[in-house]
């Protein structure tokens, strides 16, 4: 090997190595003066929370930043971030109040999928993936639902630890996963998703007896409407999800106008809308569609995990 | 071929500083340079595809199932192809640097995919083929410029150096997405400049050795002969059968989780103890090897293993045993990985010495796969422990015959 392949490989690879620095610099400086932003406003009725696409949470109608999340949700002046790569490479559940102070820090691990506050701002729920949880090394995902109390303390890690009922008979299966959690307004009810054996069920959670109950089978990922009447969800058909609302009263199902594939645990918006994350042009963005079933659904804004700010 | 081998090995010795590295040749510890910048590179888009693909991009878990698993087994027969065309042509530096550069290119593809399930599919498949077929020429490489007494410890250290980048590959990815929140494509620009760093360093650094004459390479008939011919026929076969008797990875991690009672936050470490174990044992053990004999320190690795699961099938609990599992099974990887290529590389003619190491690779990757999926199915009927008891007796046999096999075969 002469001297000078060695002086010129050696020149070419650091050049490369340089050329990637640069980027990584440019990127990280740019993504700094972005940042840049007024707190949100977690009182601005209306106005709707998410996470936009540099990772930092953001609110419509003004040019406000919150802390970066994967996952966010707020009501009642409290607002839930749920982030991966915590210092162990696990995920974190940071919940701050009104004026953006933390409350509560948990650890998590897992990759974060979804997070609910309930109305009254007390309870903060999440779910997450877990990988290698399960016997079938790749490709095969568990997921972990839990809620925590912020006014007791109450740390309810899994909803494994809960009692479930199909058609009255209680659930032993091994191969139980729960997901989507979403509360009502007395902070005892709530509404889940269930799997077990490849079926899922939408479940009526109640947390003072610690238990589940099985309402309806094959939907998804339940999101409770702010007067406590429907339930927005996704029903699986196949290997596609698709977004309905459900009238708890009569127990009529309506497919919303969005006939695409959504995979996200839908949101109440102003207006009778439902709002949702989905792909668009490389990107997820944030669709609106009317929850009677009418109209077509509209982008909003590039970004996930929508949350309006309630009237409260 | 011979000849030319054993000079550049000389004259890397002539350069190499004093220590570790002595008497391993530049070009070897060139190869692992490579292959540090590579799977650093390949581990850092390993690591964060997931978040990519849901928070990145909005795809849902569903379809990140279904892209996950899809190309399993597709390595092993690619391998195939990349070893008999090094040979076939001669040229194993070409083949792998063919290899290295396709991987590179997709780092690229990823952000250009944008949101299309097919188009990232289509990356990761390119990926697999780039990684199947440079894997058999490059090791075919490390055996051409080692003299065969050394080639123990230069698959050692080439072990060590590509551990390593494994390891680092996810800090880096981490460490780049917490500065730039959302920056995927800082991730998978970094990861390509890595990516092309290290095909850089195979074309300055690395020697190939010299492209023998037409008639003496490798045609379709003389590498299946070369193959099947008993000492290479015994290799294989015995490779296989002992790696059909190891149980997968993901489960061995979940025993130890479970079995020695560790909160289930520990399990993505776990991983982490058995590649760093791999990564400081694999020089020690190729020494070793150089010395006691190959196959005698494989074959022992698949004892140290079987200890493992007789721990894991016992009923002790606790870090201490959790840590004793974990460093055997990475002494297992140490013992069993680069030493296999030693041992293989010392029996091969070198004309068709990348077809034979490619056989050697296929058939253990297959094993193990059906290994791992037998296993499942045991553990699904026992308990986790009861099938852990029953695959330490069934390795200890799988062990009885490779070492009365190989005796009766005549080599130690």
């Amino acid at each position: 090997m002469t001297r000078r392949r060695i002086i010129a490989g050696a020149c070419a690879i650091a050049l490369v190595l340089a050329v990637g620095a640069v980027y990584v610099v440019w990127r990280g400086a740019s993504a700094g003066t972005a940042a840049a932003g007024p707190p949100l406003d977690l009182t601005a009725a209306g106005s709707v929370v998410y996470v936009s696409g540099d990772g930092l949470t953001r609110q419509t109608g003004s040019d406000a930043t919150g802390p970066a999340c994967q996952r966010t949700y707020a009501a009642a002046g409290t607002l839930s971030c749920l982030y991966g790569l915590g210092p162990a490479f696990s995920a974190e559940l940071v919940v701050y109040d009104v004026r953006l102070a933390e409350r509560l820090r948990l650890p998590i691990w897992g990759t974060p999928s979804r997070t609910r506050v309930s109305p009254s701002g007390n309870l903060v729920a999440w779910t997450v993936f877990r990988e290698g949880d399960s016997y079938l090394a790749h490709g095969r995902f568990s997921t972990t639902a839990g809620i925590y109390n912020l006014r007791t303390g109450e740390h309810h890690g899994s909803l494994e630890d809960y009692t479930s009922f199909v058609d009255g008979v209680r659930v032993t299966a091994e191969d139980v996963n729960y997901w989507g959690i979403t509360f009502a307004a007395d902070d005892v009810t709530f509404y889940a998703t269930m799997s077990t054996g490849g079926r899922t069920w939408l479940m009526r959670g109640d947390m003072a007896a610690r238990t589940l109950t099985a309402m309806r089978e094959n939907v998804e990922c339940p999101s409770l409407s702010p007067d406590g009447t429907h339930i927005a969800y996704k029903r699986r058909t196949g290997e596609r999800w698709r977004l309905h609302v459900l009238d708890l009263a009569s127990g009529t199902d309506v497919a919303l106008a969005e006939t695409g594939h959504v995979d996200d645990q839908p949101a109440w918006l102003p207006g009778g809308e439902i709002g949702y994350a989905k792909p668009h042009e490389g990107r997820p963005a944030v669709f609106s569609v009317p929850a009677d079933g009418s109209g077509e659904p509209r982008m909003l804004f590039a970004g996930s995990s929508p949350a309006a700010i309630g009237t409260a | 071929m011979y000849l030319s081998a054993t000079r550049s090995a000389q004259a890397g010795r002539a350069k190499a500083p004093p220590g570790a590295a002595a008497k391993v040749s530049g070009t070897v510890v060139a190869l692992g340079v490579v292959s540090l910048l590579t799977d650093m590179s390949a581990e850092m888009v390993t690591a964060v595809l997931p978040m990519y693909l849901m928070y990145g991009l909005g795809l849902g878990y569903l379809q990140l199932g279904m892209l996950d698993g899809l190309y399993t087994g597709a390595t092993a027969l690619l391998r195939l192809g990349g070893g008999y065309a090094a040979d076939r042509l001669g040229r194993p530096k070409l083949v792998a640097g063919a290899g290295y550069g396709l991987s590179a290119l997709t780092k690229l593809g990823f952000p250009l995919a944008g949101a299309s399930m097919a188009g990232i599919g289509v990356m990761v498949g390119i990926d697999r083929l780039g990684k199947g077929v440079r894997t058999a020429p490059r090791d075919a490489l490390i055996a051409a410029s080692t003299p065969p007494s050394a080639l123990g410890r230069a698959f050692g250290v080439h072990r060590t150096l590509d551990t390593a980048g494994a390891l680092l590959g996810p800090l880096l990815a981490f460490a780049l997405l917490s500065t730039v929140a959302g920056g995927y494509d800082v991730v998978f620009v970094g990861s390509f400049c890595l990516a092309v760093a290290g095909v850089l360093a195979l074309v300055f650094f690395v020697r190939a050795p010299a492209v023998p004459n037409r008639d003496r390479r490798a045609s379709l008939r003389r590498a299946l002969r070369a193959v099947t011919a008993p000492a290479i026929r015994r290799i294989w076969l015995l490779t296989g059968i002992l790696g059909l008797a190891t149980v997968g990875d993901m489960f061995l991690y979940l025993a130890v989780q479970q079995r020695l009672g560790l909160p289930p936050a520990a399990l993505p470490l776990l991983p982490l103890a058995s590649a760093l174990t791999f990564m400081l044992a694999a020089t020690p053990a190729g020494r070793l090897a150089d010395r006691a004999g190959r196959w005698r320190v494989f074959v022992g690795g698949h004892v140290l293993l079987a200890g493992g699961y007789l721990l894991l099938a016992g009923g002790v609990r606790g870090w201490g045993f959790a840590v004793l599992v974990l460093l055997l099974h990475g002494l297992f990887y140490a013992c069993a990985d680069g030493v296999l290529m030693a041992h293989a590389g010392s029996l091969l003619a070198p004309e068709i010495r990348s077809t034979g190491m490619a056989v050697v690779q296929t058939t253990q990757a297959l094993a193990r796969s059906a290994g791992a999926v037998g296993f499942g199915v045991l553990a699904q009927t026992a308990t986790l422990g009861a099938a852990f008891g029953v695959a330490a007796a069934v390795l200890s046999a799988a062990v009885a015959v490779g070492v009365l096999v190989q005796r009766r075969g005549g080599a130690a």
